[in-house]
């Protein structure tokens, strides 16, 4: 085994870019591993992780390029990183053009923008927001890991000037038709919708379009705008701004559990909306809201989208929430091959409002399930490496994202983990979800297909059977295309639903 | 002093892009008017240079 590394001064790249770059690298024949990274204090203790140290790569700061490898041979570390300009050039060509370095400039190139979207690493992000603010630009922050302290500060200061912060740690917002960030293509529409929860909200607006309905502007606020300390700013502003707008006729609400007292606000200001308004708060029992005559609340997404799509037009028509007796056949056939030792689900999960929403139908159906990111405290997994009984990870949490791209992006942490559940012979169920859109990897049913029939057939070997649930969150009109990323999940006998609340239901009847 | 009306949503979008490039070229794709900021970290991402910075400027 040999390793090397290469540091570039003064050579800043995107993370996406360098991604791409560590990508193509590590197909390479013998390269073991890679990390293609800027010189920031954190990416160097990774690459101390990996072994790799040295005085120089101590002295590399954030604006350095840092590409380092190991291989099965001192050769291939030499070939690798002494072609670098090749694989860098290779990428660069699909770049966009450059045309400013700062805000400034943007703004004197266009001074009519109204949109700052913001995703440089998060120790930055807050002083890019602030100024933006300052330049009268409303805020799409994309960027995580901003102090709560600074997203305070950056809410309170944009209500100060009437603007809005999306984010941060925002996947995802449509404005006008316009997607930005993680966003399906979706068609417009007198629905309005606000979510502290991204693929929450790809969810609700993919189901609003494959109704039959479609979306004015959907807003993602951040996914602590609801907690105790922020109050729901955006979400205030924003439903202020949705009640006023003239293309929006309901407005729905999603999120994770929120913060109570903040809640005790919102359904305060929703109250005296002159819009009828659907709440779906995933923690919270709808029964317990109290409804006035224009707020409606919601227990899952799905229902959510029921009664969104419902009052706004004769049209659309309501998804249905209950299994159709075909499919129940099919769900009482798969168990029949399950040998006697399967019995656990293991979901593998890109989705982190999926991840809540599926633990809280199958709690409500009685079934007790571990997580990574579980609803009560003690069914908290030991390690999130290790599943344990019934398991449903969010391999989009921070303990995966460290020095690594999403797994909306690349399904590689995702295969992993299922040929690691592969091997598990008490698994019976499979259940992952697909998200699909902008910015989202092009192919996230083909990234993971192989690991799909690898795990299938481990299971067959050992006289089982592995039933494989999925749900995709998209539609037709998305790039990756919705049919064809069902159909090749069909074709490897998975059972595939249109939501992660109609697939949560079926792993219930599966388990129960 | 009376908040300014928010015309975000009475459009169209006008973005200026600081960050992921990709975010920048699905939004031109879309049709929308983009300015792409081509951003490094400023102050050569010195903590205390950038601080200084700030109270300068």
């Amino acid at each position: 085994m040999a390793s090397g590394f290469v540091i570039r001064k003064n050579q800043y790249y995107d993370s996406v870019f360098l991604m791409s770059v560590n990508r193509r690298i590590s197909e390479v024949k013998g390269i073991q591993q890679t990390a293609v990274l800027m010189g920031s204090p954190p990416n160097k203790i990774l690459l101390l992780d990996i072994g790799i140290q040295d005085v120089q790569i101590n002295n590399a700061q954030p604006n350095d390029l840092i590409v380092a490898i190991i291989a099965e041979s001192p050769a291939i570390v030499e070939n690798v990183l002494g072609r670098l300009d090749e694989w860098l050039e290779a990428i660069q060509e699909n770049a966009p053009v450059l045309r400013v370095r700062t805000l400034e400039d943007g703004l004197s190139n266009k001074p009519d923008a109204n949109l700052a979207v913001v995703s440089v690493p998060g120790e930055y992000a807050a002083r890019e927001a602030k100024k933006a603010l300052d330049t009268g630009l409303n805020v799409f922050l994309f960027s995580d890991n901003v102090s709560i302290e600074d997203e305070l500060m950056l809410k309170k200061f944009a209500k100060e000037k009437g603007l809005l912060v999306m984010g941060p740690d925002c996947g995802t917002s449509l404005i006008g038709g316009v997607g930005i960030g993680f966003a399906n293509v979706v068609r417009r529409g007198p629905i309005g919708a606000i979510a502290a929860a991204g693929t929450g909200l790809q969810e609700f607006t993919c189901q609003v379009h494959n109704a039959g309905s479609g979306i004015s502007h959907a807003i993602g606020t951040g996914s602590h705008d609801l907690s105790g300390k922020i109050k729901g700013l955006t979400t205030l502003a924003t439903l202020e701004m949705l009640e006023a707008d003239q293309q929006t006729s309901v407005i729905a609400i999603i999120s994770k559990p929120p913060d109570l007292s903040t809640l005790a606000i919102l359904l305060k200001r929703i109250a005296i909306c002159k819009k009828p308004v659907v709440g779906c708060f995933l923690g919270i029992d709808p029964d317990t809201l109290s409804g006035t005559t224009n707020f409606r609340p919601a227990g899952t997404i799905d229902e959510a989208v029921g009664i969104a799509v419902a009052p706004s037009n004769g049209q659309p028509v309501a998804p249905s929430e209950d299994l159709n007796p075909e499919m129940l056949a099919v769900l009482q056939d798969e168990k029949k091959g399950w040998s006697p030792e399967q019995k656990y689900l293991r979901g593998i999960l890109a989705g982190g409002t999926f991840c809540y929403q599926s633990q809280q139908i199958l709690d409500e159906a009685g079934i007790s399930v571990h997580s990574n990111s579980p609803i009560e405290a003690k069914n908290r997994l030991e390690h999130p490496d290790r599943s344990s009984g019934h398991t449903i990870v969010d391999m989009g949490e921070d303990y995966y994202m460290v020095g690594k791209p999403h797994p909306m992006i690349d399904g590689t942490m995702r295969r992993r983990r299922i040929l690691a559940e592969s091997h598990d012979p008490q698994v019976a169920v499979l259940y992952l979800d697909f998200i699909l859109g902008y910015n989202a990897s092009m192919d996230p049913v083909g990234e993971l297909l192989d690991a799909i029939m690898e795990a299938k057939r481990l299971t067959k070997q050992r006289g089982g059977s592995l039933t494989v649930v999925a749900s995709v969150c998209g539609t037709e009109d998305d790039p990756q295309v919705l049919g064809l990323q069902i159909k090749m999940l069909q074709e490897v006998g998975a059972i595939v639903f249109r939501s992660n609340a109609l697939a949560s239901t079926a792993i219930c009847e599966l388990l129960g | 002093m009376e908040i300014p009306e928010n015309k975000l949503l009475s459009g169209p979008v006008i973005a200026i892009n600081i960050g992921l490039k990709s975010f920048g070229t699905n939004l031109e794709q879309q049709g929308v008017e983009v300015v792409q900021v081509d951003w490094t970290p400023p102050a050569g991402g010195d903590q205390e240079m950038m601080d200084l910075l700030d109270e300068l400027l």
